[in-house]
């Protein structure tokens, strides 16, 4: 990798700067605005729901230009669901970017991946920017590719633990083996968990419960932001070598003031 | 009756804009669905609900992981 040249993700034939992606669930509309900009967070998540007659508040109201809306497929249990979920959320007028979730399972809410790559292969042939959420296996990814999907999102650990890297080893392998962009979603609790996630080598981190559920959401966001660009550098740096044993001296070790 | 959101209504007869409007949605901010197509803003004046129709109302919300 050049080390010079300008460092972005592209997504869809768009570019970001951000590599966080940032959730706004579970918090007040009102805390939105602080928290993309704390969070520098280019790309938003929302969810489809069905629509009240009393509450009039629009999410869209509270979210800042130049944001690009990820909407996702939440709610739906079946490839067909996501799909009429996804041409809703492009009806609401805010672009192709879709995020597919699929879960039929309601007490780790873990997506069905076989379920997954058909809605994605659906919505890919039909224009959308498809970013599935999946258990990261690597076979599933490899047809995810196929598909058509614009990068895969493999999760952590069970949406809203804050329980961090449960599935590392799995991730590294989407990692080294796909050639689309892996952002890690579901699970990151922390900011260090966060930068781990970017120095394996992920294109991105998706997170929203840890800031949702910390003491102080902007603050949280904001913590999040720097871990994210530290191991973002950290990645590209590349790290140094771990040794098996022993020590090896940074100083001179040539033996003086004794003979 | 038209099912609109799950719940049986008496809204056969009336055209979707008509019942956006006396249901007090926002129509900016919603979209629908007619019988499981998307059924785009600029046809909202022009398509009546008949017995028997499916209609969902989405928007948009706070959503994430």
């Amino acid at each position: 990798m050049e080390k010079n040249e300008e460092d972005v993700l592209e997504l869809g034939g768009r570019k970001f700067h951000s590599r966080f992606i940032l959730g706004s669930g579970k918090y007040s509309l009102k805390l939105i605005e602080a928290a993309v900009k704390d969070a520098g967070a280019e790309l938003v998540t929302v969810a489809v729901r069905r629509a009240n007659t009393k509450e009039h508040e629009n999410i869209l109201d509270y979210v800042p230009e130049g944001v690009t809306l990820l909407p996702n497929t939440s709610g739906a249990r079946t490839a067909d669901e996501a799909v009429r979920i996804a041409h809703l959320a492009r009806e609401l007028g805010c672009g192709d970017f879709v995020k597919i979730e699929i879960m039929r399972d309601t007490k780790y809410l873990l997506p069905d991946n076989e379920a997954t790559i058909r809605a994605t292969e659906t919505l890919a042939k039909e224009g959308f920017v498809v970013l599935p959420y999946m258990y990261p296996d690597l076979n599933v990814a490899r047809d995810l590719v196929d598909a058509g999907a614009a990068a895969v999102m493999p999760l952590a650990a069970p949406i809203g633990s804050n329980k961090g890297l449960v599935t590392r080893e799995f991730i590294q392998i989407l990692i080294d083996e796909i050639d689309l962009p892996i952002i890690v979603d579901a699970g990151i609790g922390s900011p260090a968990q966060a930068c781990e996630a970017m120095q394996m080598g992920a294109a991105a981190v998706m997170a929203n419960t840890a800031l949702a559920t910390a003491g102080n959401l902007p603050l949280m966001a904001s913590a999040f932001r720097e871990a994210i660009s530290a191991g973002r550098k950290a990645y590209r740096a590349g790290l140094g070598r771990v040794l098996s044993r022993g020590a090896s001296a940074s100083d001179p070790l040539t033996g003086f003031l004794r003979d | 009756m038209v099912k609109i959101n799950g719940e049986m209504q008496q809204a056969a007869g009336k055209t979707v804009a008509a019942y956006l409007e006396e249901a007090g949605y926002d129509s900016r901010a919603v979209a629908v669905e007619h019988n499981e197509v998307i059924l785009p803003k600029e046809r909202y004046a022009s398509t009546r609900l008949a017995d028997g129709d499916t209609v969902e109302i989405v928007c948009f919300m706070g959503g994430g992981c």
